[in-house]
């Protein structure tokens, strides 16, 4: 693995797929997907609906639940302790300093969230409990992440189910007075921190009387109690206004350099990639069809659906006449109903003959780390060999 | 621009739609219970006192943030919603003291498209049935003639005539909205609010129905309200455009005064928290303003802005600002226009970090060179 990456590589993750079973077939909402993380930099995983984008992040933090199922691939995470500790027993899960998070027994993963991986979530409403202040519910993050440090397996968390909390895992007497004093300062701490005023008192108020972008910045919080290495947000902005988005973003940024961790941001804003984002990734129907630097992909952006994308926007500093959206709608993802073909073919402009068979990822010519999922990375399109619609039954633009 | 009105009846002057001082109260605490118990009913001032007008043949930008009143300025002006006060005069004519036969017109000429697709069509009826129910209400067409309608609406919208037969639930976002728009255009309307109509749709789907919004307004003559909280969709959209800030109007003008040469500081700090999708952006800090929007049930005495605003000074939490002339058909509510206003002489808030001195903006009648 080491030798294909980048020396600041913290994460790394490779051909991560993940389905899920429902009634009306398999769904492959994550399908082989690759990218990987830095340290101290942002990461921009961009797509509309049903991409796969969110579903990419909670598969690689180990979070998909029934009826999905990560079905395969490698989460290599940089950390020296960890390998070591793996290196006699499961050599083939340790490569260097990394290890593959997938090959480690469920409860040393679990053990990683907070200390290792954070998330925040686009809803910070159901992301807290309503019937616990919000200084409770940081200190519990905090207690948590103390206790699981001291022994991973015996933690329980009252925030269970309420999104961060579906991270923390397992065991204490309920209605017992749970998180310390000291857990409580740190908690307020954090809510400071994240620039919120009077967090004395705040923090004994419950999530109802916050407004969205508070309880977005209490979410922070909460977030930062285990001081992760890497945070996924998962469309942090997207349910706010957009000058308390701009707000949270600066805030994201702030934490993201003072705390030295890594991001990776989601969304299916361009314009929130580009004020934030080092890298980028461009998502559809679950695959990654484009990643490279934000130079890269918004400047030279080789895959049809990228440069579709960039066409579809309205720009704020420039009335354009006409907009180009891309014709037709975003395919399903039900397995019964993918072809063996690039997904994008029925939708793209270029489409060409080679376009029948499914794309490998391949770097863009002259730049090794700017790659796409399409035959455009190292081929010309040429009219000669475009296909015509009729290739396409049924397709949805109907 | 000069436009033909194309009306058989009614000549009016001014413009198609004239809102004066618009309000729309909701009360809280106004159940019986609460009577017996003595409460006062708390005013929520959802609409404030809205005057705006909308031309025949343009399309009005109405912008703002959630909870600015927008759509209920949009509903209430087209009587969906009872008015607390205020007039909205369409062709002339007197929208809440139309009778009879006028107001069956109006329900006619003006129409609505929602949001959201999903909650905004009959999952019950068929498209057919959904697009040409105005139709049957107003009893103007029946049996073949609505089913031709029906068809020759879907096509005109993008979509299928074999699509009558089917049910909302298998259609798309971007599908569904195409529908909202065949439905409001059954009734060959004159006026068309539209609210928020592509905020719930992917971006790709939402430039399919912008530019379809545009070719059926050149096609059909239409004249548009487009109330949307995404400024790059209303400046790509808009001819003019009102800014809303906690019920009120703090900025009128055409479209490139308000995006280049905004006037109210309200205005500006919206158009600096925009992300742009360019390179340049990067590591750009967006949030200039501090805070959140205060509540409506509370709204703050004076400018309604100065609790944010980071040129507040004590007299905007005196007075409130009225509307001042900027340039052509452009209106800012702000003391900083006026450059003999008290404000300059009195002492900055607290929260207004800089003096006001030295910005690019106010400090006199802004020079309407076009
Ligand atoms: S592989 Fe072919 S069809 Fe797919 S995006 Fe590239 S050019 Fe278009
Ligand atoms: S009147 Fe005062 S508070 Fe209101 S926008 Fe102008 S400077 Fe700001």
């Amino acid at each position: 693995m080491s030798h294909a990456g980048h020396r600041d590589d913290l994460l790394r993750v490779e051909d991560l797929t993940t389905r899920f079973y429902t009634e009306e077939g398999q769904v492959n909402a994550v399908e082989s997907v690759s990218f990987d993380v830095r340290d101290n930099e942002i990461l921009g995983i961009v797509g509309e609906s049903g991409s796969g984008k969110s579903v990419t992040a909670l598969s690689a933090i180990d979070l998909v639940d029934s009826p999905g199922k990560i079905t395969g691939g490698e989460v290599w995470l940089r950390d020296a302790e960890l390998a070591g500790e793996f290196r006699g027993d499961k050599p083939e899960a340790v490569d260097g300093d990394f290890v593959d998070l997938r090959q480690l027994p469920t409860g040393v993963r679990r053990a990683l969230r907070g200390p290792k991986f954070s998330m925040i979530f686009q809803d910070p409403m159901s992301s807290f409990n309503p019937s616990l202040t919000v200084g409770e519910q940081i200190a519990e993050a905090v207690e948590v992440q103390r206790r699981a440090s001291a022994n991973p397996r015996s933690t329980r968390s009252r925030t269970q189910g309420y999104g961060l909390g579906k991270l923390l895992v397992d065991s204490v007497v309920p209605g017992r007075k749970y998180t310390s004093d000291e857990s409580h300062e740190r908690a307020i701490e954090l809510l400071d921190q994240v620039g919120i005023p009077d967090p004395v008192e705040r923090a004994d108020e419950y999530p109802h009387q916050f407004s969205g972008g508070m309880l977005q910045r209490a979410m922070v919080a909460q977030a930062l109690a285990g001081e992760p290495d890497v945070l996924f947000a998962d469309e942090p902005t997207t349910a706010l206004d957009v000058t308390i988005q701009a707000q949270i973003l600066d805030l994201l940024r702030d934490i993201q350099q003072e705390q030295g961790m890594s991001v990776v941001l989601i969304t299916h804003d361009l314009g929130v990639i580009a004020r934030m984002c080092d890298r980028v990734g461009v998502m559809y129907a679950g695959e990654v069809v484009e990643r490279g630097s934000l130079e890269a992909v918004f400047d030279d952006p080789t895959h049809p659906y990228t440069q579709g994308l960039l066409g579809s926007i309205p720009d704020v500093d420039d009335p354009a006449p006409r907009l180009e959206p891309i014709e037709g709608n975003v395919p399903n993802l039900l397995d019964s109903e993918m072809p063996d073909r690039c997904y994008f073919a029925d939708r793209c402009p270029k489409a060409m003959e080679a376009c029948l068979e499914h794309p490998e990822e391949r770097a863009v010519e002259g730049d090794r780390r700017h790659t796409a999922r399409c035959v455009l990375a190292d081929d010309e399109y040429d009219p000669e060999r475009a296909l015509d619609e009729s290739q396409f039954e049924g397709g949805d633009g109907e | 621009m000069s436009f033909d009105v194309e009306t058989d009846e009614v000549e009016y002057e001014g413009s198609l739609v004239e809102v004066e001082d618009l309000e729309k109260y909701y009360y809280e605490n106004d159940t019986l219970f609460d009577r017996v118990l003595g409460r006062e009913p708390t005013a929520v001032r959802a609409v404030d006192g809205v005057s705006f007008e909308v031309q025949e043949g343009e399309t009005l930008g109405l912008v703002g943030e959630s909870g600015c009143g927008k759509s209920t300025t949009s509903e209430t002006l087209l009587g969906l919603r009872e008015a607390t006060g205020g007039s909205v005069r369409f062709k002339g004519r007197d929208v809440f003291r139309m009778t009879g036969s006028e107001r069956t017109e109006f329900r006619q000429d003006a129409q609505i498209v929602f949001q959201d697709p999903f909650s905004s069509l009959d999952p019950r009826m068929t498209v057919g049935e959904i697009v040409t129910e105005g139709l049957r209400i107003h009893g103007l067409a029946g049996g073949e003639e609505r089913t031709e309608r029906a068809k020759d609406l879907l096509e005109r919208v993008g979509l299928s005539a074999r699509h009558a037969d089917r049910y909302p639930h298998e259609f798309s976002g971007g599908q569904r909205q195409r529908i909202g728009i065949a439905r409001a255009l059954a009734l060959d309307p004159e006026f068309v609010v539209l609210d928020e109509p592509v905020s719930a749709l992917d971006v790709s789907v939402q430039a399919q129905v912008l530019n379809l919004l545009e070719d059926l307004q050149e096609e059909f003559g239409l004249t548009y309200l487009f109330v949307a909280h995404d400024l790059s969709v209303v400046r790509h959209i808009s001819d003019r455009v009102a800014v809303m800030y906690l019920g009120k109007v703090v900025e009128t003008g055409p479209v490139d005064e308000i995006f280049e040469n905004p006037q109210h500081p309200y205005t500006q700090a919206l158009l600096d928290s925009v992300p742009r999708a360019s390179v340049e952006e990067y590591g750009r800090r967006g949030g200039t303003l501090e805070g959140d929007v205060p509540s409506p049930r509370n709204p703050p005495p004076g400018c309604r802005f100065h609790t944010r605003c980071p040129h507040a000074r004590d007299a905007c939490t005196k007075e409130l600002p009225p509307d001042y002339d900027t340039g052509e058909r452009h209106e800012a509510a702000c003391f900083r226009v006026d450059a003999d206003h008290e404000y300059w002489e009195s002492e900055p808030l607290p929260h207004a970090s800089e003096t006001g001195e030295g910005t690019s903006v106010g400090g006199g009648i802004a020079d309407s060179s076009d």
